[in-house]
């Protein structure tokens, strides 16, 4: 099929621009066209959870609103009048210029012109993310490159124990912050200090303290690689990866006795930690056990259409924890060619042992017909987006919106990961279906 | 003046209509100085916040025919608010109780080497997918920055698929790098639907009324409203069928919700198939609402009719009118909304009795394509007193420091992204995101009594003042609001 994409599910390497916004007093400033900051922040933010402004976000963020001028004469003296007067106008710790397909085909030096402030002693750093380079994954990765290279120090000495976090995607995941909180907890619980980096009580001195961690961890199957990898090039930090979100009791588990494993954390401590754990988690558990096995309202075979690291984690969830049974597996994050193989292999290692096919794809439409030519003996439940509760309905089945679009629920504090995050994800699940007859 | 459908765009709106974004003084002075024969000039700004583009209206406007696809030659990011598009599309079914569709949007995904050999074989894919997915009857292409500055040829792409696409595919221009006034972009889609879609008049109908709008939520009312003088409304652009529109042209008259919004579609309607397009005041509030449809009435030859129901509809509600004219007695606000919206607002909060103390738009057109000024401008530099008045592409900045002088009781405005700034500093805030907001003399009331429930309870927003912190340094508080607009031009 034609690499085009209907009903889009990520947005251009310019979205990095809501990764800064997800830290703390950071300010982004955009070198870009009129329309860019209000397309991206509507598709990372006001359509997707209705995460909000923030702090200087959506429609706050400067921006040189590039018009012909701008393309005809250059954009270099607009962009360092918007600096100037940014840094006299905006209250922030850190900012960062990030370009759009304007300026980068024109071929500003943006570079330069931002150098110029941050020899002056400000607190600037910049990135190229014109649209058509990439998407916001790829965005992603160049801005930790230009913060580590532009901003970053080394460090006195190593903090025992502290880890820097690098995990979902702020924003393109619209339970981001809670996520992040979550995971600082689990890390917590096995003695561990994490930096979480993005969102409430992180900040400015998160980002500087990223250079005395102990270690890096990486959660995810494949996103944030380079940048843990830059990290260990220039300052020596090491990096433990695990490949799913964890979702539920089982997945959990097997987080924590890797993460521990990793860093020499005495076994018994972690085994007391997890055992405390699962036993509040049953606790619950066992009172959905009286639904779940007398409801005439089971779901059939599953579908989850997500970002890689989250639907494996939903999907581990839903197999090893729940019991159902997977049906096929969207991963809608273009996961560079070199990870595919080791993704897929990922998916087939539940617990429970039960296959399930994956599908590399971000197009809506392929999505679709992939489903419509599937056959389903019960009702299925899909988690996938607000764009997929069209085929959904279709189907007879159960949607629940989990991934961008998220635009039929509000998204606050809520989290599938980590124990309690299991715990609300059935329940999510259940008010779907019990919603769906009364 | 007249609107030239022979050309492959529509010039943008500072060519076109003299727009601008930014100025800082007064509604008398801003009537004067724009009278016919006078033009002001723009002021610039040395810095801004990031505001919207044209590419964002066409596409609002164009996802939401039914029977059309988008196709949009550009990165993905340029479709991101292809998701609230598809939150208003699925209102707008809602309204209608219509089953739930998505709109049906295709990126075509440009890349590097796309910037570098052209775009032309993605654009290709593009419009076939639109056709093999959607079977649309017209597909519209929606061009970008990035295709417009390497200068991909939409238009032979196109005229190449001709034999194999057997249906209108309709090139959009509406590169946001063109203008700073988002509202060109309505303009790119009513040229692209006037010149491809449109068809001559077989039979001109004596009922039927083009209403130009976005999502239609008052078309229950409007329907009823109208089927009492024997007229038929009919929704454009969103939600209409291609069917329709390339009916339009046998209407007996197009009304428009906003000038910004109507003014190319409704004056190109008139020019080229004689179809009346009403230049009133917009239908907010009494006075504007008595205007629209007395318009109306004179277009379709129903004067008395009109006058009729008039009377019938304000007596409806004027008890319930001076009820709330009492609650909000006293209170003050300030405006920020486009240029349709604002002016027009300050006449329907003083019909409610609040005193209005600024109003900011978002450009300004100095005339409408059919050659005058907006008719709200010339009535509220008449009838009324003068008011403070700036345009701005929706600086949050200016609108902070303006409500941090001011503390007006109460802030409107109109816009994703602008209402929750006036909230965080403790002000009651009222979006007007519905274009049937304060529509006419039902619309009115309703809309009294949801700024005195706002007013009864202001627990939220100064909770919220309480605790959050401005993006802005305090210096920028000591500044006036429109520092960074450059010197007028000498004239
Ligand atoms: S693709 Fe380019 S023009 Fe479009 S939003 Fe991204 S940076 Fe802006």
């Amino acid at each position: 099929m034609p690499d085009v994409v209907e009903q889009i599910r990520n947005v251009c390497a310019l979205g990095a621009l809501q990764s800064v916004a997800a830290i703390e007093r950071a300010i982004p400033i955009i070198h870009a066209g009129p329309g860019c900051g209000q397309k991206l922040w509507s598709a990372l933010s006001s359509g997707n959870g209705f995460q909000g402004s923030g702090y200087a976000g959506g429609h706050s963020v400067p921006c040189s609103n590039s018009t012909e001028n701008e393309i005809v004469f250059g954009g270099e003296e607009r962009l360092r009048e918007t600096i100037e007067n940014s840094l006299k106008v905006m209250d922030g710790d850190l900012f960062v210029v990030l370009t759009g397909c304007t300026a980068d085909i024109v071929g500003d030096d943006t570079g330069d012109v931002v150098r110029g402030f941050r020899e002056q002693g400000a607190p600037i750093v910049h990135v190229e993310t014109g649209g058509f380079k990439g998407n916001n994954y790829f965005g992603q990765e160049l801005l930790w490159e230009s913060i580590i290279d532009q901003f970053l120090e080394p460090a006195d000495a190593v903090e025992p124990g502290l880890v820097n976090v690098w995990s979902v995607l702020p924003y393109q995941d619209p339970f981001w912050a809670a996520t992040l909180e979550t995971i600082g907890n689990l890390l917590k619980l096995i003695g561990l200090k994490p930096n979480l980096i993005y969102g409430h009580g992180q900040g400015i001195k998160s980002v500087r303290s990223i250079p005395s961690a102990q270690f890096n961890l990486l959660l995810n199957p494949w996103l944030g690689l380079k940048t843990v990898q830059h990290l260990e090039r220039r300052f020596g930090i090491p990096f433990y990866q695990y490949p799913a979100l964890p979702v539920g009791a089982t997945e959990t588990g097997r987080f924590l006795r890797g993460v521990a494993a990793y860093a020499g954390i005495d076994e018994a401590l972690v085994e007391a930690a997890i055992a405390r754990e699962e036993s509040r988690y049953y606790y619950y558990m066992e009172r959905a056990a009286d639904l779940f096995f007398e409801t005439r309202f089971k779901p059939g075979h599953f579908i989850t259409i997500a970002d890689s690291g989250f639907a494996l984690g939903l999907s581990r969830f839903l197999v090893n924890d729940l019991g159902l049974i997977p049906e096929a597996q969207f991963v809608t994050d273009k996961v560079p060619d070199q990870h595919r193989e080791r993704i897929e292999a990922e998916f087939q290692d539940e617990v429970a042992g039960i296959p399930s096919p994956v599908i590399f794809t971000s197009d809506g439409g392929a999505i679709r017909e992939v489903i419509q030519g599937l056959k389903f003996r019960e009702r299925p439940l899909i988690l996938g987006s607000t764009w997929d509760k069209v085929i959904t309905r279709e189907l007879q089945g159960y949607p629940l919106s989990v991934s961008l679009p998220v635009s039929d629920r509000l998204v606050l504090n809520r989290s599938y990961a980590g124990y309690d995050g299991g715990l609300t994800l059935a329940e999510d699940i259940y008010t779907v279906i019990l919603n769906s007859f009364q | 003046m007249a609107i030239n459908t022979k050309i492959a765009q529509a010039p943008i709106r500072e060519l076109r209509l003299d727009a601008i974004t930014g100025y800082s003084g007064s509604v008398h002075d801003l009537a004067a100085r724009t009278a016919p024969g006078c033009c002001l000039s723009n002021r610039e700004r040395s810095f801004a916040q990031t505001s919207s583009c044209s590419s964002g209206c066409a596409q609002t406007l164009l996802s939401g025919i039914v029977d059309a696809a988008v196709v949009n030659h550009a990165p993905l990011g340029c479709l991101g608010d292809s998701l609230y598009q598809n939150i208003g599309y699925h209102y707008g079914q809602f309204h209608r109780n219509w089953p739930y569709s998505n709109v049906s949007m295709i990126s075509t995904n440009m890349g590097e080497s796309d910037t570098v050999f052209g775009g032309a074989e993605r654009l290709k894919d593009g419009i076939r997918e639109a056709w093999r997915r959607f079977k649309p009857k017209a597909i519209f292409v929606t061009t970008s920055c990035a295709s417009g500055i390497i200068g991909d040829d939409v238009q032979g792409v196109i005229d190449e698929l001709k034999d194999e696409i057997p249906t209108p595919v309709v090139p959009v221009h509406c590169e946001g790098f063109r203008s700073r006034v988002w509202a060109t972009g309505f303009d790119a889609a009513f040229h692209a639907i006037l010149t491809r879609i449109v068809k001559p008049p077989e039979q001109k109908s004596k009922e039927l009324v083009n209403i130009i709008n976005f999502r239609g939520s008052a078309r229950a009312y409007i329907t009823d409203l109208f089927a009492r003088v024997g007229l038929k409304p009919v929704f454009v652009v969103p939600f209409a069928t291609v069917g329709e529109l390339e009916r339009i042209s046998e209407a007996a008259a197009s009304l428009t919700i906003c000038g910004t919004l109507g003014s190319y579609l409704g004056t190109a309607l008139e020019e080229e198939y004689g179809v009346p397009y009403v230049k009133s005041t917009p239908p907010h509030g009494f006075a504007g609402m008595d205007a629209w449809l007395r318009g109306l009435g004179q277009a379709v030859g129903k004067e008395r009719e009109i006058e009729a129901l008039i009377v019938e509809e304000k007596r409806a509600v004027q008890d319930d009118l001076a009820q709330v004219r009492q609650k909000l007695a006293g209170a003050t606000a300030v405006i920020g909304m486009g240029p349709g919206f604002s002016l027009s607002y300050i006449r329907v909060l003083e019909e409610l009795g609040i005193k209005v103390l600024y109003a900011a738009s978002w450009h300004y057109d100095q005339h409408y394509d059919h050659g005058s000024q907006p008719a709200i401008t010339t009535e509220l530099a008449t009838e009324h007193q003068d008011i403070p008045f700036g345009i701005g592409e929706q600086q949050n900045f200016e609108i902070a420091n303006l409500l941090k002088e001011l503390k007006p009781d109460l802030y409107f405005s109109r816009h994703p992204g602008s209402s929750v700034w006036a909230a965080k500093q403790g002000i009651v805030t009222i979006p007007v995101m519905d274009e049937y907001t304060a529509f006419g003399y039902r619309g009115l009331v309703n809309f009294g009594w949801r700024i005195a429930d706002a007013l009864a309870n202001r627990r939220f927003v100064n909770n919220l003042a309480q605790r959050v912190r401005l993006p802005y340094q305090q210096w920028w508080f000591e500044q006036n609001p429109y520092h960074f607009l450059s010197q007028e031009e000498a004239a």
